[in-house]
């Protein structure tokens, strides 16, 4: 690791800038924000799954106290209001396009989702709004629901246009060469898995307020987003068809996201649309029940994997097929997710010379579902590394040694997968080793028999993954059909005492980003990290970004970030070599101060930015003013984090219950700038995925309700659910941004199901148990244990 | 929430008066607010009975006696009861989390009668008595089904008594999601005899196991209840858990109970 060169520079743990104002309850939300004159604007939203809506009737609740107007879809109609666009599509395998059906922001005719959004009723206050719309009678006739994915095929249509409820039917890779390898392969291993769908959560829900200006007929709204600028793009656009000049978006504090908070979604669009008809600012803050009903949830696939094996147990070929559950309608990243996102993974950090995958993108009668942290690589490593332990238990393998002898070795990089990525560096092992001693895997069976004496199964589970992050080279996402361009923006701007100002294009809804690229230049000028402002989320004050994401903020928007400071320190020795009478060549800048090669001349960093603003003695045949420069990053490559994960468990064979008794990680994110926060970083993505492997589970029933529409029954972990985690790292630097970093922020999530059910089966496998479905429920668990029984006592 | 009109009742009688005009009762609001907020209730007044003197843990020699509105944390944290019945302050210690334990009522919680809620097992475990403005309630009268109990239209709960009992425990395993019990058992061992009852896993709300006390009077131990039978056919049955899982953890978690008295 890099030492920084200032105490608060690259590598130093800084406790967090931003901390002050969460901690103390000084956050500015959008929900914190109040407009003259505002009102507030309640959606009725639908109660069955699949309907046609026959009739509307809004009189009554017109006519209720406070009430200004009630929209419909058919008034959204008229204006030509168009919906939210998916933002990245696929080919088809018989190279037709995606199917992609119209997303109305008020629903017209039909309802697709419990939850979809029906009517939009428009109050002086919430709470008058909230009364009119139990005023507001909707006759609908309901159709057929579609729940269960496995059969979305043979359900009743859901879209005109989206025959058969496929949305895509997506592959990549040599099916042939896939299937010679499973049919000439010494061994075979077969598992389907499904991967629980989940709801993001975030502890922010979403809100927007939109106001109109009828002076200079432009917009301005705040919102819950990760990316305003996208926000933006697409309302501005394709929805509402403003210029985008016209229409600031501002994305201020932003409490979680996960993922849920990239998209545009209709609610947004409403409330802009209806400030300019009422000419007064409109406001919405959803409820915890409207998150649980209208954020896009995540992750549900059925996978079917099958891989083969020689005889020497190397892996010679894996075969994936997928079914995907998109949900009611196509939302902005919904179909990247399970194929740009995933099928490019399944190589995993393996040598794996043939794979073949087909990925079924499906129309449901659910909420839309779209990425969640970590978004495809975590779908695509838990079908992995599953199979991985299944294999190794097959052949009779150590997990450890199985997943060794298949690395994909140091030296062979770049190394190209056969399913499009090239992975520029990485070394598997080191991270493995470490991770290994850290949980003393030795001493693993000693542990085993200890708690066997005490009536408990114990087993240890691995995951050896890797993820492609740092989204991404434009060039390439063009060509697998984003709608998008995925570089970073940064502008640098030095005041004439020296202060920084760096606008960025990502947004920080909790990472972290005030400190980790206040860090970033504060090592390279030279600087105190307190004389360094991070702006972000105002479409008005920062350049053109595309907002976080992917794990992106630091390698894209990082690496941007420093382009820009390069910038400033290549003017600002221009300008230091015109003062000090001497050759550019002969100046150097380190620890803050330009220094000419054997003089003792030296000009401070602030001295310089005072020159550049007060240009009387300057260099303008050669210099503009100022200094202030900006940075577009496009990378060459995704960045690819890897590691191994390893988790340890007790389960009580009375109860079922599952006890996470130990988690040892060592990720290899490249150079970190922060360890601590990197750290938090990884707890945060252990938890949530320990949340997928054991707890959570959205579940709708047969008739398409929502059964988990609260914290009574959608189980969030805690942190008595948590052990201590043993985190710590190995660094081989990005080969492709100057920074040498990687991304941190999805990798907890995608590596830790599959170690945490991994190591469930192993503590079960004594008994013939060989499969456990997520969430590994106390219920789940004891039933596998009764059936095992059972099946012994035959 | 709909609008509705708040009132403090003065007086017990003040309280059942304004019951009689319409009034809901505001005990600790702990499921009565939500349920507003969620505007799944709506009463016109909610008639607040912090005012009524009802709080107060009283020692009356074989028994003690905690007034309706006392909350779970002054009954976790009172000397009184921790010496009495400390199963009870343990139960009561263990209710919701620590803001829900300043502000939840016995009373609230009794008069509710919760098919997961705690406290109905500890009156009916230990053969409590329900106090009310018109007259004492036998535990085993008063819990009638799920979210029912014996008081009248025009009856509000005071008090409920306990018989002071060292031999007892409470063991709650809980949902994972609302952290209610999915199945908690009190068992407790008195002048009259075992009690045993069970919350969170009936569909008719919280019952005695009349099998399992008789197997626990002929012989006080966990292993008295091994291949004793729980229908799980009585048995709540949801996405948590099954009829006949749940069925499975009440004897486990029985079995517990009694190795924790």
């Amino acid at each position: 690791m890099p030492e920084g060169s200032i105490k608060d520079g690259i590598g130093a743990s800084v406790r967090r800038k931003e901390d002050k104002r969460f901690l103390t309850g000084s956050g500015r939300y959008t929900a914190d924000i109040t407009r003259p004159g505002q009102l507030h604007v309640h959606f009725i939203r639908s109660v069955h799954a699949h309907a046609n809506i026959k009739a509307i009737r809004k009189d009554a609740a017109e006519a209720a106290e406070g009430v200004v107007a009630i929209f419909t879809g058919e008034d959204v109609a008229a204006d030509g209001i168009g919906g939210p666009i998916c933002g990245w599509v696929v080919t088809n395998r018989d190279g037709s396009p995606t199917n992609e059906p119209p997303h109305p922001i008020l629903a017209n005719g039909a309802v697709r989702y419990v939850g979809d959004h029906v009517v939009a009723v428009i109050a002086e206050t919430l709470e008058q709004a909230m009364d009119a719309a139990e005023l507001v009678e909707i006759e609908y006739e309901v159709l057929a629901p579609v729940v269960d994915l496995a059969n979305a095929g043979s359900g009743p249509q859901i879209h005109e246009n989206v025959p058969g409820n496929m949305y895509f039917d997506f592959e990549l890779g040599d099916e042939a060469a896939a299937t010679a390898a499973l049919e000439s392969a010494a061994t075979v291993v077969e598992l389907e898995v499904r991967n629980n769908r989940l709801i993001p959560n975030a502890m922010e829900p979403r809100a927007a307020l939109a106001e109109y200006d009828p002076i200079d007929d432009s917009y301005t709204l705040f919102t819950t987003s990760q990316n305003p600028h996208l926000t933006r793009l697409v309302i501005g656009a394709f929805m509402l068809s403003i210029p985008e000049s016209k229409l600031r978006v501002v994305a201020p504090d932003v409490g979680g996201g996960f993922g849920s908070k990239i998209y545009v979604y209709p609610e947004e669009a409403v409330c802009t649309w209806a400030s300019k008809k009422l000419q007064r600012p409109v406001k919405w803050t959803a409820d915890r029940s409207e998150s649980f009903l209208a954020d896009a949830h995540g992750r549900d696939h059925i996978n079917k994997v099958r891989m083969a094996l020689d005889k020497d147990n190397r892996i010679t070929g894996l075969r994936v097929d997928t079914v995907a559950n998109i949900g009611s309608y196509l939302s902005a990243f919904s179909v990247v997710t399970p194929t740009i996102l995933h099928a490019p993974l399944l190589s995993g950090c393996y040598q794996i010379p043939a794979i073949y995958t087909n990925v079924k993108g499906m129309a449901t009668t659910t909420a839309p579902v779209d990425a969640y942290r970590g978004a495809g690589r975590p779908e695509a490593t838990y079908l992995l590394e599953r199979v991985m332990d299944t294999a190794a238990r097959q052949v009779g393998m150590d997990p450890a040694a199985f997943r060794r002898m298949n690395f994909i070795p140091k030296d062979a990089f770049p190394y190209q997968t056969p399913v499009a990525l090239q992975y520029d560096i990485g070394d598997y092992e080191p991270p493995l080793d470490k991770a290994l001693e850290m949980i003393d895997y030795k001493g693993f069976e000693a542990r085993r028999a200890e708690a066997a004496s005490r009536g408990k199964y114990r087993g240890i589970g691995l995951s050896s993954y890797i993820e492609a992050c740092g989204i991404a080279p434009s060039a390439v996402a063009g060509a697998l059909g984003a709608r998008v361009g995925l570089y970073e923006s940064a502008t640098v701007r030095v005041d004439p005492t020296g202060t920084v100002n760096v606008f960025t294009g990502t947004h920080s809804h909790g990472q972290g980003h005030d400190t980790t690229f206040a860090q970033i230049v504060a090592d390279k000028l030279g600087v105190d990290i307190g004389s360094v402002e991070i702006i972000h989320g105002d479409s008005d004050r920062i350049p053109f970004g595309m907002g976080s994401y992917g794990s992106r903020s630091l390698a894209v928007g990082g690496a941007a970030i420093a382009k820009a400071v390069d910038k400033v320190i290549e003017k600002s020795k221009i300008i230091a070599a015109h003062l000090m009478e001497a050759a550019d060549a002969d100046v150097v800048f380190a620890d803050g101060k330009f220094t000419v090669a054997g003089t003792d001349n030296e000009k401070g960093f602030g001295e310089i930015a005072l020159a550049a603003y007060v240009p009387h003695n300057y260099p303008h045949d050669r210099l503009e003013p100022g200094l202030e420069e900006t940075a577009f990053y496009d990378p060459l490559n995704f960045t690819y984090p890897s590691g191994t994960h390893i988790a340890e468990v007790e389960i009580d064979p009375s109860t079922g219950v599952v006890e996470l008794v130990d988690w040892a990680c060592c990720d290899d994110f490249g150079n970190l700038i922060n360890p601590m926060i990197v750290e938090g970083q990884v707890h945060g993505g252990i938890a949530q995925g320990v949340g997928q492997a054991l707890l959570e589970n959205a579940h709708y029933d047969e008739t398409g309700q929502l059964i988990t529409a609260s914290y009574m029954d959608y189980c969030m972990p805690r942190a008595d659910d948590l052990p201590n985690f043993k985190v710590d790292y190995t660094v081989t630097a990005c080969t492709h941004n100057d920074l040498g970093v990687k991304g941190c922020g999805e990798a907890g999530a995608i590596a830790s199901p599959p170690a945490l059910i991994n190591a469930v089966i192993d503590a079960l496998a004594p008994l013939g148990v060989t499969d456990m479905s997520m969430p590994a429920t106390p219920e789940k668990v004891w039933r596998a244990i009764n059936d095992a029984q059972t099946e012994a006592a035959e | 929430m709909h609008h509705t009109t708040y009132v403090r009742a003065g007086s017990t009688d003040d309280a059942v008066a304004r019951m009689a005009d319409g009034g809901q009762l505001l005990a600790g609001g702990m499921t009565l607010i939500p349920t507003m907020k969620q505007r799944l209730a709506s009463p016109e007044t909610l008639v607040d009975l912090a005012g009524c003197g009802l709080a107060g843990i009283e020692d009356e020699g074989d028994s003690i006696r905690i007034g309706a509105m006392t909350r779970h944390a002054d009954v976790a944290g009172s000397d009184l009861v921790q010496t009495a019945v400390p199963a009870l302050a343990a139960l009561a210690g263990g209710i919701g989390d620590r803001q829900v334990r300043n502000r939840g009522t016995i009373g609230g919680s009794v008069a509710n009668n919760d098919p997961s809620a705690c406290y109905p097992a500890a009156v009916l475990g230990l053969g409590g008595t329900v106090h009310t403005n018109k007259r004492d309630i036998a535990a085993d009268d008063f819990f009638t089904g799920m979210f029912e109990t014996a008081l009248d239209e025009d009856e509000m709960i005071t008090a409920v008594s306990f018989p002071k009992t060292g031999k007892a425990a409470y063991v709650k395993f809980p949902n994972p999601a609302s952290r209610y019990a999915m199945v908690g058992v009190f068992v407790a061992s008195g002048a009259d005899g075992t009690r045993l009852a069970v919350t969170g896993a009936g569909s008719d709300g919280v019952f005695r196991h009349a099998d399992m006390e008789a197997a626990l009077d002929a012989s006080f131990s966990a292993d008295s209840l091994d291949g004793i039978a729980v229908d799980a056919d009585e048995m709540i049955s949801d996405i948590h858990a099954s009829g006949d899982y749940r069925a499975h953890l009440v004897r486990e978690i029985a079995k517990r109970a009694v190795a924790a008295c």
